[in-house]
């Protein structure tokens, strides 16, 4: 599985006939979580989706570093946990190949919820499960996939604290080594995840690259410079929204 | 569940069963109506009693068209509305001919039903499929397009193929409203039933409402009709259950 960067080239997104930015230049680094923060309504999830291939960018295109097609190669994992309430638990991770016709893999499927830790939920239905362990769930399926770029939509914006960070740390363990670009408007996630952190502001749009915290992900909370670099997101955030 | 909250349950239909029954008993005696207009509850009871070999024969033959209507009528009606998802020429030749089922009364439908398909029951399950078709084909229909975006955004992005994702995905999103639908046409396929027997057949409750009306046995046409009415109930109910017990995922609130 060779790891693409992603190369966005003068890209122009749209969404509801309203333009949210043009001419964008930016490439995500392979192999690392790129975080891309911004205010509600910047366009974020549009740009997500555009690279997810969900919607056709108005001007520009995504390619991969590597020059091969990104088809095929990319997961996506939306705001919300998009568990099929009638399935049960391994059902919802192998969904993937049930919906392409392949044989489901329910022994690598099982596995993922172990290391999800959810080895005894297996036959559970979502409606049974807390919304951390739906996330768990979420993410085991995009997992389960096995694409080496992963596209994460604000995935624990809906967590309490507790258990956004046994996800943080959860997510960085299982998704290392992967193209991952994470959009949040949480600057401590931001700083506990982020290999590169893009904050999106202004009108028309400009991403703006933020100094990383040092450290390997995931970064500890308490951690000084993680503490450091969230204030000084923070203050950049609100200056972004003040302008 | 408890004694006390079946006895709480139950309590109340039959309250409202009682005062109806008072009601119509104090009507009947205090207006001085003829019972050939309207039986005092007590002589419906007594033609109840008297004539119950007969009432159960027509029951039987009135719950058989029924439920073949309500079994052809959900498995054509939901294949169609498959087809109808699956393929636009089909949506957009089917469609009118759905809304047509609906559109024209099976009661001036009926006479024809009749001399097409025979006095026996196959004309009646044509009724009666006739009534159901489009509650069942629309809702699930319906519910076929409906299937909530971020499903399908997923489904995209794991490149699915779209016939699975129709049958994986888009069809069992769409159970909730189909059962919808089957509820209703559970209500109301007697009806379709009744009214092909009031036309023209030799057995169903619909044919002994018909006779006993002409001949003035105004307490056994009650008494048919009241046969009817607690089928039609306990077929609902029936298949209310049932669907609640299948879409085991879908929050049921009976909590009143």
């Amino acid at each position: 599985m060779t790891v693409p960067a992603l190369d966005l080239r003068g890209l122009a997104v749209a969404h509801g006939g309203r333009d949210l930015f043009a001419g964008l230049d930016l490439t995500l680094p392979g192999g690392v979580f790129s975080v891309l923060l911004g205010a509600s309504g910047v366009g974020k999830t549009s740009l997500l989706r555009v690279i997810a291939g969900l919607d056709r960018p108005a001007a520009g295109m995504v390619v991969a570093g590597d020059g091969a097609p990104l088809a095929g190669r990319v997961a996506w994992m939306g705001q919300r946990d998009l568990l099929q309430p009638w399935a049960r638990v391994i059902d919802n991770v192998t969904l993937g190949d049930r919906l392409r016709g392949r044989r489901p893999d329910r022994d690598r499927a099982a596995e993922l919820l172990r290391r999800m830790g959810l080895a005894d939920r297996l036959a559970a239905l979502p409606g049974e499960l807390s919304g951390g362990m739906r996330q768990r769930v979420a993410l085991a399926r995009t997992l389960y996939e096995d694409r080496p770029v992963v596209l994460m939509d604000e995935p624990f914006s809906a967590l309490d604290s507790v258990t956004r960070a046994r996800m943080q740390d959860l997510a960085a363990e299982t998704l290392h080594g992967r193209t991952v670009v994470l959009i949040t408007h949480d600057p401590l996630e931001a700083c506990r995840l982020g290999q590169a952190i893009l904050l999106m502001a202004g009108d028309p749009v400009r991403v703006e690259a933020i100094a990383v915290p040092a450290g390997a992900v995931p970064r500890p909370a308490d951690d000084d410079s993680v503490l450091h670099a969230q204030g000084v997101l923070l203050r950049r955030m609100l200056d972004a929204a003040g302008r | 569940m408890s004694a006390g909250r079946i006895a709480a349950r139950l309590g109340r239909p039959v309250g409202t069963l009682c005062g109806l029954g008072l009601l119509w008993w104090g009507i009947v005696r205090l207006g001085g109506v003829p019972p050939y207009l309207l039986p005092p509850p007590g002589s419906v009871a007594r033609a109840l009693w008297a004539q119950r070999g007969l009432l159960a024969g027509a029951a039987g033959t009135t719950l058989l068209e029924t439920v073949l209507g309500l079994l052809l009528g959900t498995a054509g009606g939901g294949a169609l509305a498959l087809l109808m998802m699956a393929s636009a020429p089909v949506r957009r030749w089917m469609m009118p001919l759905v809304l047509l089922s609906q559109a024209v009364p099976v009661f001036a439908l009926a006479p024809l039903l009749v001399l097409w398909f025979g006095f026996g029951i196959a004309s009646k399950v044509v009724m009666a499929v006739l009534v159901i078709f489009f509650p069942i084909t629309s809702s699930f229909f319906d519910g076929l397009r409906r299937t909530p975006p971020g499903w399908l955004d997923l489904a995209r992005s794991m490149d699915a193929r779209p016939g699975l994702v129709l049958l994986r995905l888009r069809l069992p999103a769409a159970l909730p409203a189909f059962a919808t639908g089957l509820r209703v046409a559970a209500a109301i396929a007697p009806l379709g039933a009744v009214v092909g027997e009031w036309v023209g057949a030799s057995s169903g409750l619909g044919f002994l409402m018909q006779t006993a009306n002409t001949r003035f046995e105004t307490d056994l046409m009650f008494a048919a009709l009241l046969v009817l009415a607690s089928m039609t109930v306990l077929l609902w109910w029936g298949v209310d259950r049932a669907l609640a017990r299948m879409l085991y995922w879908v929050p049921d609130d009976r909590s009143d």
